[in-house]
């Protein structure tokens, strides 16, 4: 498992309602809740995400409300991987259960800038920076957690065994 | 090794002797919760995976409390889907607009959550119902979705930091004012992955309702799950309401704890926190400069009896300031009953206040209140991030329910101790 992209790069606790604002809970519809995504931390950020795109923030990301919308709306704006000092646990573990792909890494949350090309090994936790020609360590998946990735989703994986 | 509460409650559930922090465990759940915000997407995928049947009717719970009544049609679409849902499994545990209340003000209320118990809810809140001593933890709309076929939800046991309470709380102080004293204190993720357990001489002089109010912002440190020692209080509170046999969980003597904090009950001021985390607290005497637009007194944080009596009693016989508009919800049908009989509420509409039925509505920025460019709100609400009730520009500060009336009547961010 790989993934490929640039960066684009925020702060310390984004929380879920800029993720995805409130009013725009009144769907559950992925593709909707995408055209929203990161609207109110960043209004070009819909225009500017291509297939493949990562994502690096700070500490605490994706606090506040346990909105599933939050993680559904950033992988379906095409994002293959999350990057952060820390995440808040209920993001954390809503990812893991839709099948997004995210890892905490101090060093690349502290290296990486917005605009960087980073490729991420999931097999190795190898993240490597190739315009600045750095590689970070995070801890990879344990291979339960790459099954639901791969399964796209815990009730996937379920279903599967 | 000895244990904490909740790794006590999660290793029963697990059908386990004991559990450490870090080990991997699947529970047995004893309540799973959503909302018409989050059901709607646990059902999608409940239904997409083919599931035919609920592991429990009794064990679930679905509140329509965010967007309802209906702000729009696709919320009327939402709640439509909830209900077809409830009907077709016969869920018990249905609360639509009539019976309906914000939900953890709904479940302890009606005795759906007791002291012991495990719980999940597809809402960030649901750590609630730590206050009555219970293992209870939000989670996403999959987790829900698993919990509400299998019963089970898997979890990663938590370490903890013990929070030892002294002294008592001066007046006009509430739990509001602890935790935001202790969120200010630790910061937004000082309780990451963690257990918050309270304990103490000091619980002796926090309500239920305070303890409700505590543990419902565990979430806003980053906490797991936060939890309160059983004692004669909640066993008070959950009599007549939990008809069923429960366990009191105690930690061990020699539970291993991350971090002990002391915190002096009788040290606590009024306490806001300012745009636009809830770890920026300052004590509301420092903020007499800040004029609000809107104060609003509800939500799952603040929304109960004693929240509403608090607030009337300052309001009690005197008028808002003008250009404040003033939004109460009572957060359950029984609460707004009784502020009804009380005479709350004509004390509100008396002071200028406009009074709704429960609702989430402008906690979340969904509607009942929501904010415009640079507007102001005062709120008894829980996060004041970046939109949160409105319009980007706008800006949130969380305070008691004591604070936010005598901000109403002052025109200004107001001390209620100095009034």
């Amino acid at each position: 498992m790989n993934a490929n992209g640039y960066v684009h790069k925020y702060g310390d606790n984004v929380d879920t309602d800029v993720i995805i604002p409130a009013r725009y809970l009144n769907t559950a519809d992925h593709k909707e809740l995408a055209s929203h995504c990161m609207e109110d931390i960043d209004k070009e950020f819909v225009k500017k995400v291509k297939e493949g795109d990562i994502i690096v923030g700070g500490a605490n990301f994706g606090c506040g409300s346990s909105r599933e919308h939050a993680p559904i709306a950033i992988k379906n704006s095409g994002v293959s991987c999350v990057i952060a000092k820390t995440f808040a646990r209920i993001f954390f573990r809503n990812s893991i259960n839709i099948g997004l792909a995210i890892l905490e890494c101090p060093e690349a949350s502290e290296r990486i800038e917005n605009g960087d090309s980073v490729s991420i090994d999931f097999d190795t936790g190898v993240i490597t920076n190739m315009t600045k020609g750095e590689t970070y360590q995070a801890e990879p998946f344990p291979e339960f957690i790459k099954e639901i990735i791969r399964s796209d989703g815990l009730l996937n994986s379920i279903r599967k065994r | 090794m000895g244990m904490t509460m909740t790794q006590k409650i999660l290793a029963a559930h697990a059908g386990l002797e004991s559990v450490k922090a870090g080990q991997l465990i699947m529970a047995n759940l004893d309540m799973v919760l959503g909302n018409d915000i989050t059901s709607p997407v646990a059902i999608n995928e409940f239904e997409k995976n083919g599931f035919d049947r609920v592991f429990d009717k009794d064990k679930i719970s679905l509140v329509m409390d965010h967007f309802a009544p209906n702000k729009d049609i696709k919320a009327a679409q939402q709640c439509k889907q909830c209900r077809t849902f409830a009907k077709c499994f016969s869920i018990t545990n249905y609360y639509d607009v009539g019976d309906m209340g914000i939900e953890h003000a709904l479940l302890p209320e009606k005795g759906l959550v007791g002291p012991g118990e495990c719980i999940i809810g597809a809402d960030s809140h649901t750590c609630t119902y730590g206050a009555l001593g219970a293992f209870s933890t939000g989670v996403g709309s999959t987790d829900m979705a698993a919990g509400m076929a299998t019963g089970k939800a898997w979890f990663k046991v938590p370490s903890a930091i013990k929070f030892v309470l002294k002294g008592k709380l001066a007046p006009k102080v509430s739990g509001k004012d602890v935790i935001l004293h202790i969120i200010g204190k630790i910061g937004v993720d000082g309780a990451l992955y963690r257990s918050m357990e309270f304990v103490g001489e000091g619980l002796k002089s926090l309500s239920m309702d305070d303890r409700l109010c505590m543990a419902n912002m565990a979430i806003e440190a980053g906490a797991k799950n936060g939890i309160f020692e059983v004692d004669d209080i909640t066993l008070a509170y959950v009599k007549g309401r939990v008809n069923r046999e429960f366990t009191v969980y105690s930690a061990d003597s020699d539970a291993e704890y991350d971090e002990v904090i002391e915190i002096d009950l009788s040290s606590i001021r009024p306490t806001v926190a300012c745009p636009h985390l809830p770890e920026n607290t300052k004590p509301a005497s420092e903020l007499t400069d800040i004029v609000p637009d809107q104060v609003v007194i509800g939500s799952c944080t603040n929304g109960r009896l004693s929240d509403m009596k608090a607030a009337a009693e300052i309001m009690q016989g005197k008028h808002i300031a003008k250009g404040v508009r003033c939004i109460v919800i009572p957060a359950t049908q029984q609460i707004y009953k009784d502020c009804i009989k009380l005479g709350y509420i004509d004390t509100f509409i008396d002071a200028g206040c406009v009074v709704s039925t429960p609702t989430c509505g402008p906690c979340l920025g969904g509607y009942m209140g929501i904010l415009a460019e640079d507007e102001i709100a005062v709120a008894t609400t829980n996060r004041n991030f970046v939109g949160r009730m409105g319009h980007i520009t706008s800006k949130i500060y969380l305070a008691s329910p004591e604070v936010a009336a005598a901000t109403a009547i002052a025109g200004r961010i107001c001390d209620p101790t100095e009034l």
